[in-house]
């Protein structure tokens, strides 16, 4: 089998190449995923950018891109493969004046031309590279998970009335999860795991430089380090590094180069979208000059 | 996957088998197909690039983030004396591997003034740690934590004492306050125009997360020494600390604290997704005479096709109790997060706390998004407390049962969490009697050890024998097969 990627390092010019920063374990199990032939678990908080590591692998390595979007009553029809009814209806129509023999319609109207193939079908049958996620796999009940077990460890599906259809080449396989519920052992003993979490001070403000590119230096450094702060609250829902983006772009078209508490205070809408967390975080820009600090200076 | 141990026997895969071998014994589970990834993936990732084969191996024997922090340490420990001079046959002579005084030479010479690192006074490291910090300089601060360690911590080999120890000489004697508060008021003379308090915070979080850094390069010094001293094997054994399902909710520290909410939310709506499972596959309901006649018809009047009702959903309705008492406060706060989670899921929660008074307090927790302040409400506005503030279950049951008796209903689950330790009151186990008549369900979870109950005060027998079940719930392993045994 060839494999798609030389190195750790080659994977991490790519991503970069296509604008998206990977750091060491992202570079590293994207890399693995390929040696090995195995999935990748993506989990994480959400807008860390697991969907798009997936389309970022796609680009990168030129692979067509098939995405299967999970939800709560997600079943076979949608996912896996489906016959196609109608087409199947009108076979018989037709050949019911002539004097074809019951078996050899059966065998005519279960072949390839009357399947359907839904995402998974579709990305292992595929001539052409492709790259296979599937996204909020948690999203589905614990019993849907099973249908996609032997995908992902052997690569191949079963269709009753046709037998095994086996992948034409390994695809390779992202699935992200937000961790909205434990996901079974099964599916996770045949991924590999990666956590994303929000990244780190340095690669944030790399990622604001990279996406948005009018940006200064210093103000990208700026955005970084009050993202960071505010993370440290204890917030209902922190902010992504997507929600950092917009606000950096905000900050861009307001013509802001320095921020002071009165920006922070009136642009926080863009980062927080819980009311109590604004309130709290405005709270926390304004009023820790002297709450926060004084106390320490005594000790 | 196959095809692994064709080859030679390499010395790697007996050294990831040990490995494989203490994240168990930590509790991790590894099964054998992860086992045989790791494998795999160590051919792929040469053991020299140190951060990239801990990420190789963590993807593929670490399946859950709260696992990470263990398997971090476990993997510090176990590789930290197979550096970049890896081979297995030194690693009889752990000290071989390392030489503690060839320090200084991994960095830039000049630098730190590392090779008059023992000559310098106290003051003088103090200053260059200083430094250091305000430039956020990592190889400097590596090599101050090294020099530190070996100045302060006063290792001994054989010592039996554990890494805490050292690790709490060795910052008492770098006084990391000060220098804290020498690096704020530099910060601010730098600013010197307006003290602007966003600026200041930000600084002071910037610098927070350098200190941060330094006491785990401290930590992983310290720990480093003594792995040299006592050897892998041993030390993983001594670090081991329990998993985050297994902290004790009565002992748990902050940031055990922050993990097991975390954790929460995952396992309510387990909980709730079961419950609706239930509701959605359970038998059909009565026969619908009607319909069925209806349908007879097509048939030539036979019921061939027997039509049933709609079975009406039932919701569930649950009825939080929660003694909130000093001696359970540690898991009391855990509880009113868990019903907090619970009341997200489900849409008939009703919540009451209770010490020797009984108070309702499901409102606190409607329409709130943040449960810090809904818990601070529960802690201070409930009406709680009805003599002296001492657990009194008895009279508490007796609030609850004039007050709220009659609206327990057959559709109830009431979960009582508590210790039962009531001080010798009355116990009135006639109305968790009662109460289990009514109720669907009756559950009782205890945070204490199954050994403790029943001794002293504690009167939880007494009690149990009136409900459908009493579960030791010390930990969210536990708590999450009390769960799976709900439904």
């Amino acid at each position: 089998m060839t494999h798609r990627f030389d190195s750790v390092d080659a994977v991490r010019e790519g991503l970069r190449s296509v604008d998206y920063l990977a750091d060491d374990s992202i570079a590293g199990i994207a890399y693995l995923a390929d040696r090995l032939g195995k999935p990748v678990l993506i989990e994480g908080p959400a807008g860390t950018g697991k969907t798009q590591l997936a389309k970022s692998v796609a680009e990168m390595s030129g692979a067509r891109l098939i995405r299967l979007q999970c939800y709560e009553g997600l079943d076979e029809s949608k996912a896996l493969y489906e016959w196609n009814y109608k087409k199947q209806l009108l076979r018989i129509q037709v050949e019911s004046g002539d004097d074809t023999s019951w078996t050899d319609i059966q065998d005519d109207i279960f072949s390839d031309e009357f399947l359907l193939p839904r995402p998974l079908l579709e990305a292992i049958t595929a001539d052409d590279p492709v790259v296979l996620l599937i996204d909020e796999v948690d999203r589905v009940e614990l019993e849907t998970e099973a249908l996609l077990l032997e995908i992902l460890s052997d690569y191949q599906v079963s269709i009753p009335e046709l037998g095994t259809i086996e992948a034409k080449q390994v695809p390779l396989v992202f699935l992200t999860s937000n961790n909205t519920r434990e996901l079974s052992e099964a599916l996770k003993r045949r991924c590999l795991f990666l956590h994303l979490d929000y990244p780190d001070l340095e690669r944030e403000k790399e990622i604001v430089m990279t996406k948005v590119p009018d940006i200064s230096e210093q103000l990208a450094d700026q955005v970084a380090r009050i993202v960071r702060s505010v993370r440290q609250l204890e917030l209902k829902k922190h902010p992504s590094v997507s929600e950092t983006l917009d606000w950096a772009r905000t900050l861009i078209l307001l013509g802001i180069d320095n921020v002071d508490e009165k920006d922070a205070t009136e642009t926080v809408n863009i980062l927080l979208k819980y009311r109590s967390d604004i309130e709290k975080a405005i709270k926390d820009f304004g009023a820790n000059s002297s709450a926060h600090f004084e106390p320490n200076s005594t000790t | 996957m196959t095809a692994v141990n064709q080859e030679a026997p390499n010395p790697l895969f007996d050294l990831l088998e040990g490995f494989v071998q203490e994240l168990r014994s930590a509790g991790i589970p590894v099964s054998l197909s992860e086992n045989i990834d790791a494998a795999e993936a160590v051919r792929h990732i040469p053991i020299e690039d140190r951060l990239a084969f801990k990420y190789a191996l963590a993807a593929t024997l670490i399946k859950n983030d709260a696992h990470w922090k263990t398997f971090e340490t476990l993997f510090d420990v176990y590789f930290s004396l197979r550096g970049q001079e890896y081979s297995l046959d030194d690693s009889d002579d752990p000290f071989g591997d390392v030489d503690f005084d060839e320090d200084g030479s991994e960095q830039p010479p000049g630098e730190g003034g590392q090779g008059g690192g023992d000559g310098m006074s106290p003051e003088e490291l103090a200053e260059l740690l200083y430094q250091a910090l305000l430039k956020g300089d990592d190889t400097l601060m590596r090599a101050i934590a090294r020099q530190s360690v070996k100045r302060f911590a006063g290792m001994e080999p054989g010592r039996p004492v554990g890494g805490t120890y050292y690790l709490y000489r060795t910052l008492r004697n770098l006084d990391l306050d000060g220098i804290m508060e020498r690096l704020m008021d530099q910060a601010r003379e730098q600013r010197n125009d307006d003290t602007s308090s966003l600026q200041e915070r930000l600084d002071r979080d910037e610098f927070d997360t350098r200190i941060e850094k330094l006491r785990k390069e401290i930590e992983a010094e310290i720990r480093r020494r003594l792995v040299a001293d006592r050897g892998a094997e041993a030390m993983a054994k001594t670090l081991r600390k329990p998993l985050p399902e297994d902290v004790d909710f009565m002992h748990a520290s902050r940031d055990e604290m922050v993990l097991l909410r975390r954790a929460i939310y995952p396992l309510t709506r387990k909980l709730a997704v079961r419950l609706a499972r239930k509701r959605r596959h359970k038998r059909k309901g009565p026969l619908d005479f009607r319909n069925t006649v209806r349908h007879s018809l097509s048939y030539g009047g036979v019921p061939a096709d027997p039509r049933f009702r709609h079975p009406k959903p039932a919701k569930p309705e649950i009825f939080v109790i929660a003694d909130i008492s000093g001696s359970v406060a540690a898991f009391a706060r855990f509880t009113l997060h868990l019903v907090y989670a619970i009341s997200g899921q489900f849409s008939r929660v009703r919540a009451f706390v209770f010490i020797d008074g009984l108070d309702e307090v499901t409102s606190y927790f409607e329409g709130v998004d943040d449960i810090a302040e809904a818990i601070h409400r529960v802690n201070t506005e409930a009406d709680v407390v009805w003599v002296d503030g001492h657990s009194d279950y008895g009279h508490a049951f007796e609030v609850f049962w004039d007050t709220y008796g009659k609206e327990v209903g057959p559709k109830t689950t009431v979960m009582i969490l508590g210790d039962a330790r009531n001080n010798y009151h009355a116990s009135q186990a006639w109305i968790i009697k009662e109460l289990q008549h009514r109720a669907r369900k009756l559950f009782w979870l205890n945070p204490e050890p199954k050994a403790y109950w029943n001794t002293g005060d504690s009167i939880v027998g007494e009690y149990g024998d009136h409900c459908d079940g009493v579960f030791e719930v010390r930990n969210l392993r536990q708590l999450e097969r009390f769960v799976d045994n709900l439904v």
